[in-house]
């Protein structure tokens, strides 16, 4: 039985190793041809001119997901705080699947929800054509929504009570007693809800391919179009050989090494505090 | 019924001094659902003096003290009847501001429980609640307040440090500060030594006697020896009843009622 244990633990290993090592393996002869500073520095992408400058991108990816965590994160927490400590439980019931409903709702699907509703109303109400780095942060905020509400509201949930009686035992009410004893006691899954959300949106592309505008150049503005870094796997991957397509990959090696330093950074901060 | 009315009368008069009554009870009642908790409860506890509730587990003790400050309003299905009065006023009159109520009526728990932040946070908790901003007026109640829990020279140096860092008896003394930080009238104690060692024990008890100068202490405890230390009253409960109140002196060596020789000679509980 312990092996059987061991063996699926491995498979978990192995997987991730295999990923980093092909990754990797395919990725950089890349840098081999072409500089590592001119291809993360460099502000042009022409493939078909030789020119692999993924800056653009490397900007679009960062502006879309601050974006969606500008109106992600908070909405998410505040829901994760309604459902935790202040719904009730008819209401909860409701809520949770809700969430959960979310979560597994297709990238595609909510592609088209953007297209259909998000873009045409972007274009008539505030200007330009519509596809823009505005709607993919609104779109990647919805998307990121239930990793956030559900990790923190986990996290929230598994603060002692014992926290918040002796908060009410002081004289504080319910809201002040949820907000300066139990969220901060749940910070740092509150913290973790968020970088998972963060996870999610750098790597997200079908449903921003959709309302992004995709423009491989540096954004103009939050009504202009972008491209991020999937993206622009995505979108050129179908018919890219030879450097063009290790270009690709090579972007794909960036985006887990961004990926893996925010996850690092944050894992970090996370345990220097609770070391204090 | 009649008698414990007479009982309660009993409480006030012998060697007591002028501070008057801290709480009446009268005639409570208490549920949890359909189970009835606290029956018929008549009870004078008086002001600068510590009072002990002594009995077995499950005999209402606890839930008695929980319905001083109403914490027992956390508790779903909980109904109570009759009036609790606070210096003459019914805590449960539909006017009461359970907040303030509260600010009033400390309340020390069984299990320490300091918030996950510094000492310093802890203590200055309930002033920022109650409006303090003041960085000036903070340093001065978390000083004083730690003083007052003799506590002040063990971690004067450390006021940053976390509080989930210090030791259990340091915690539960730092939850007392806590409460002082906040100038309350009363402080219930819901047997707060019951997960310490000796020493620690010890400390607290002696700070007890230190408080009842003044604050009014109620203090539920599992220890009788404990109460035979530190209160000057002892009421002792038995399945929701109130059996028995009086000085604890001759509580202990006198007691009226055959239940509350039993108990306290350690023939059950």
């Amino acid at each position: 039985m312990r092996g059987l244990f061991l063996a699926s633990a491995c498979v978990c290993i192995f997987a991730v190793g295999v990923i980093c090592y092909f990754l990797f393996a395919n990725g950089l002869p890349f840098f081999a041809k072409y500089s590592a500073w001119d291809f993360i520095t460099g502000t042009e992408w022409a493939p078909l001119r030789g020119i692999y400058g993924i800056l653009p991108m490397i900007v679009g990816s960062f502006l879309v997901t601050f974006g969606a965590l500008l109106l992600g994160a908070p909405i998410g927490v505040l829901t994760a705080i309604l459902m935790a400590r202040f719904a009730s439980s008819r209401v909860v019931r409701v809520m949770k699947p809700a969430v959960a409903l979310l979560a597994g709702i297709p990238s595609v699907v909510y592609g088209f929800f953007g297209l259909k509703l998000l873009v045409p109303f972007t274009r008539n109400m505030l200007g330009g054509n519509g596809l823009s780095m505005f709607v993919a942060s609104i779109l990647l905020a919805i998307m990121i929504l239930p990793t956030i509400i559900q990790t923190s509201e986990a996290a929230i949930n598994a603060v002692p009570n014992s926290y918040y009686e002796g908060s009410l035992a002081m004289g504080a009410t319910h809201e002040s007693s949820v907000f300066r004893a139990i969220v901060p006691a749940a910070k740092s899954g509150i913290v973790s809800g968020i970088v998972l959300g963060i996870g999610r949106a750098i790597g997200e592309t079908t449903a921003i391919l959709m309302v992004a505008g995709n423009q491989a150049r540096m954004p103009t503005g939050i009504l202009a179009g972008v491209r991020t870094l999937t993206v622009n796997v995505l979108l050129e991957m179908g018919y890219a050989a030879d450097v063009h397509r290790e270009s690709l990959i090579a972007t794909g090696v960036v985006l887990f090494i961004i990926v893996m330093a925010i996850n690092f950074i944050f894992s970090f901060i996370n345990r220097r505090r609770v070391v204090q | 019924m009649t008698n414990f009315a007479q009982n309660s009368r009993a409480v006030h008069t012998p060697g007591q001094d002028d501070a008057g009554t801290c709480f009446n009870i009268q005639d409570v009642n208490l549920y949890y659902g359909s189970f009835h908790a606290l029956k018929d409860i008549h009870m004078d506890i008086p002001a600068r003096q510590v009072t002990a509730l002594i009995g077995p587990s499950g005999c209402g003790k606890s839930t008695l003290l929980k319905s001083l400050n109403r914490m027992n309003d956390l508790i779903p299905g909980c109904r109570i009847t009759g009036k609790v009065e606070l210096f003459g006023e019914d805590i449960y009159a539909p006017q009461t501001e359970v907040n303030l109520l509260r600010k009033r009526v400390g309340m020390v728990f069984q299990k320490p429980n300091p918030f996950p932040m510094s000492i310093y946070d802890n203590i200055a908790y309930g002033p920022r609640t109650h409006g303090v901003r003041s960085k000036v007026k903070l340093d001065a109640i978390v000083e004083h307040s730690l003083r007052k829990a003799a506590l002040w020279d063990e971690v004067k140096d450390n006021l940053k440090k976390s509080a989930m860092a210090i030791s259990g008896g340091q915690q539960q003394r730092l939850c007392i500060a806590r409460c002082f930080a906040v100038q309350p009238d009363v402080i219930l104690m819901d047997e707060p030594t019951s997960a310490l060692d000796p020493i620690s024990t010890s400390k607290i008890e002696d700070l007890v006697l230190e408080m009842k100068n003044e604050y009014t202490i109620v203090i539920v405890t599992h220890n009788m020896q404990q109460a035979a230390r530190i209160s000057d009253l002892t009421s002792f409960f038995l399945l929701g009843e109130m059996i028995e109140m009086g000085n604890t002196d001759s509580l202990f060596s006198n007691p009226t009622d055959k239940r509350t020789e039993n108990y306290i000679t350690g023939r059950f509980g």
